[in-house]
């Protein structure tokens, strides 16, 4: 028996993101969006009928996770002293780093003025986290939602009645409810595409393996071993997130290596899934419901 | 923000955020839609144990109305669940499976049968046929009916909205005591001096309960009880306690005059809607600024 319920002879699957080699190609998103055929638009902060807009937010002009955005490719603009900008994460892993011979595009510089300083870039590729405890699948009414062979979490579109239930439960607000159609979607990890073999299509699509797939314990060990090669290599601030089998939601099926804190991401510092607490909220609810036969039978017992 | 609603030409991050943008989602949901749902399903369980309990008191006309009320309220709020569904033709769908980590699908087996059950005794008790049937049936509703008027806030608490999740203790009493406001209310329009005794101590009862609640939701949750006293939300919750405090000084004062009787029961239904939208605003505003998400998971984190 897995920790998420499934007993089967299925490993289960997952993906590990290394952000530090991401270069914000969007390979993911487009591959993501020819595969499953989503629809253009609609992500948050953009113009829903243009289906594509300039968000003014660095090279990111998708915004976020939504129904029509299921890979999502963060870029961070920040400022840092002038004297940090060389450990750019991409040279610092020594045995992993490669000369793509890109052309050099950069982060605009705007230090010149400011005394020291300057600007890094962060990118990082977003996607659904496969929750071992997850909050979407948990509150879902109609059992659209569900748990596949492969430890990830899918909607049935021929199920989901489009009550939006699981939009808020998601501590991560990744699952997005479709203008026009009224149903939630999400990544599903290409179940598609996994029962005949294939890797996901943004893995398959990433040029640098910054999105890598494959059982989520090697992925797992994987990521532990990059993290300490990058910190060997100076860059401390590497850490992993969503890694941990312990955390609020039991640990995610696609977790990340990161470059600062969750939340410069976009990600929340502490997820835990809100039917962690559900006994202790029935529970209110029925000393509640008591309290109204109480108050009722008080009153109306009452003389007069 | 530029005058589009967009980030100013300047893209450079925070350490706080992700250009400012949300991080969980705000509930998919409709207003006036949810609300109403919320508010009618409350005052329909109360009114459904009220005559319940009335009817063997030999409180005719106060067992008559609360069962006409239960009716109308439960099928008017299941009316509103439906027309939020992105896809109503699916809700037959919600009971397909009984699932009790989603308070949406027990709900759901509340709400279903207890508008059959207030509906069948309505009929019952409007034409007087089938009295038996209609008996039992309004006894059965009268049963569900206190689990009718607090499961709603079960509903909202199971999510990842911080000003619902973490006020899953104060919710569930809010909820049930503006029920029996409400409820009462009804009450105190529609029937003559000789009810207005137990319906008006009914609704002190409830007026203490939400309104002692309510504060603790203003006061004990960190930061997040900011969502409850600002904005649209704070207003609202301004407007409850006036409009209880009204309904229980004209209740107090003036319970032989049939215009102050009436004056109250509209206060006491006026601030039960206020208190839905209310919270329901608290919700949306918690989600729209994502340090109500960072702040205390970084304080969980014990990062400060
Ligand atoms: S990240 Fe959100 S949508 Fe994905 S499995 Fe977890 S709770 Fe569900
Ligand atoms: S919107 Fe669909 S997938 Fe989401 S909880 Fe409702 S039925 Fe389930």
């Amino acid at each position: 028996m897995t920790s998420t319920g499934y007993s089967s002879p299925q490993a289960r699957m997952g993906f590990f993101t290394d952000t530090s080699v991401c270069i914000g190609c969007k390979a993911c998103e487009v591959a993501c969006k020819e595969w499953n055929a989503v629809p253009a638009g609609d992500g948050p902060g953009t113009d829903a009928a243009a289906g594509m807009d300039l968000l003014g937010m660095s090279y990111d002009n998708t915004g976020g996770l939504d129904a029509n955005t299921w890979r999502h490719v963060a870029f961070i603009e920040q400022h840092v002293p002038a004297a940090a900008e060389p450990s750019a994460p991409v040279q610092a892993g020594p045995a992993t780093a490669e000369d793509l011979g890109m052309p050099t595009v950069g982060a605009p510089r705007q230090g010149d003025a400011q005394e020291n300083a300057g600007v890094r870039w962060l990118m990082s590729s977003d996607v659904c986290k496969h929750c071992t405890h997850a909050a979407c699948l948990d509150v879902c009414p109609t059992g659209a939602l569900f748990r596949t062979e492969f430890d990830t979490v899918v909607v049935q579109e021929d199920i989901c009645n489009g009550c939006g239930y699981c939009v808020p439960a998601c501590p991560y607000g990744v699952i997005g409810k479709r203008e026009g159609d009224g149903r939630a979607f999400k990544c599903t990890l290409c179940y598609d595409r996994l029962g005949s073999g294939l890797q996901p299509a943004c893995a398959t699509a990433c040029p640098t393996e910054s999105i890598q797939y494959g059982e989520l314990d090697e992925l797992r060990a994987r990521a532990e071993a990059r993290r300490r090669e990058l910190h060997d290599a100076g860059v401390t601030e590497a850490r992993l997130y969503g890694e941990d089998p312990d955390d609020g939601v039991g640990g995610d099926g696609a977790f990340f290596l990161l470059l600062d804190e969750p939340e410069v991401y976009g990600l929340p510092p502490d997820p835990v899934v809100t039917t962690r607490d559900l006994p202790a909220m029935w529970r209110m609810a029925a000393l509640s419901a008591a309290g109204v036969v109480a108050a009722l039978v008080g009153s109306l017992l009452g003389r007069r | 923000m530029s005058a589009e609603g967009r980030p100013d030409r300047t893209p450079v991050t925070t350490n706080d955020s992700y250009y400012g943008l949300p991080i969980v989602k705000e509930p998919a949901w409709q207003q006036p839609d949810v609300p109403l749902y919320l508010f009618l399903g409350g005052v329909a369980g109360v009114s459904a144990s009220m005559a319940a309990l009335a009817r063997p008191l030999g409180r005719d006309a106060l067992a008559k109305l609360g069962t006409v009320t239960a009716a109308t309220g439960s099928v008017a709020s299941l009316g509103a669940l439906i027309h939020d569904l992105g896809r109503p033709a699916r809700f037959l769908y919600m009971l397909r499976v009984f699932k009790p980590t989603s308070p949406l699908s027990v709900g759901s087996w509340i709400l279903a049968p207890f508008s059959a059950l207030a509906s069948m005794s309505a009929t019952s008790v409007l034409t007087g046929k089938f009295r038996t049937v209609g008996a039992l049936a309004g006894a059965v509703a009268g049963i569900l009916g206190p689990a009718m008027s607090t499961y709603t806030a079960v509903l909202l608490a199971d999510t990842a909205t911080p000003a619902w999740h973490e006020a899953y203790r104060e919710l569930p009493v809010v909820f049930a005591g503006s029920a029996m406001t409400s409820a009462a209310g009804v009450a105190l329009i529609a029937l003559p001096k000789r009810d207005s005794a137990p319906v008006s101590r009914l609704a002190a009862v409830g007026a203490t309960a939400e309104l002692a609640a309510a504060h603790r939701l203003r006061t004990r949750l960190g930061i997040i009880s900011e969502t409850y006293r600002v904005g649209r939300a704070g207003s609202l919750l301004k407007a409850v306690e006036v409009l209880t405090g009204a309904g229980v000084a004209l209740t107090a004062t003036g319970r032989t005059s049939r215009i102050a009787r009436a004056l109250a029961g509209g206060a006491y239904l006026a601030a039960g809607l206020c208190t839905r939208f209310g919270v329901y605003a608290a919700g949306v505003a918690s989600t729209r600024d994502p340090k109500y998400v960072v702040e205390p998971q970084r304080e969980r984190r014990g990062r400060v």
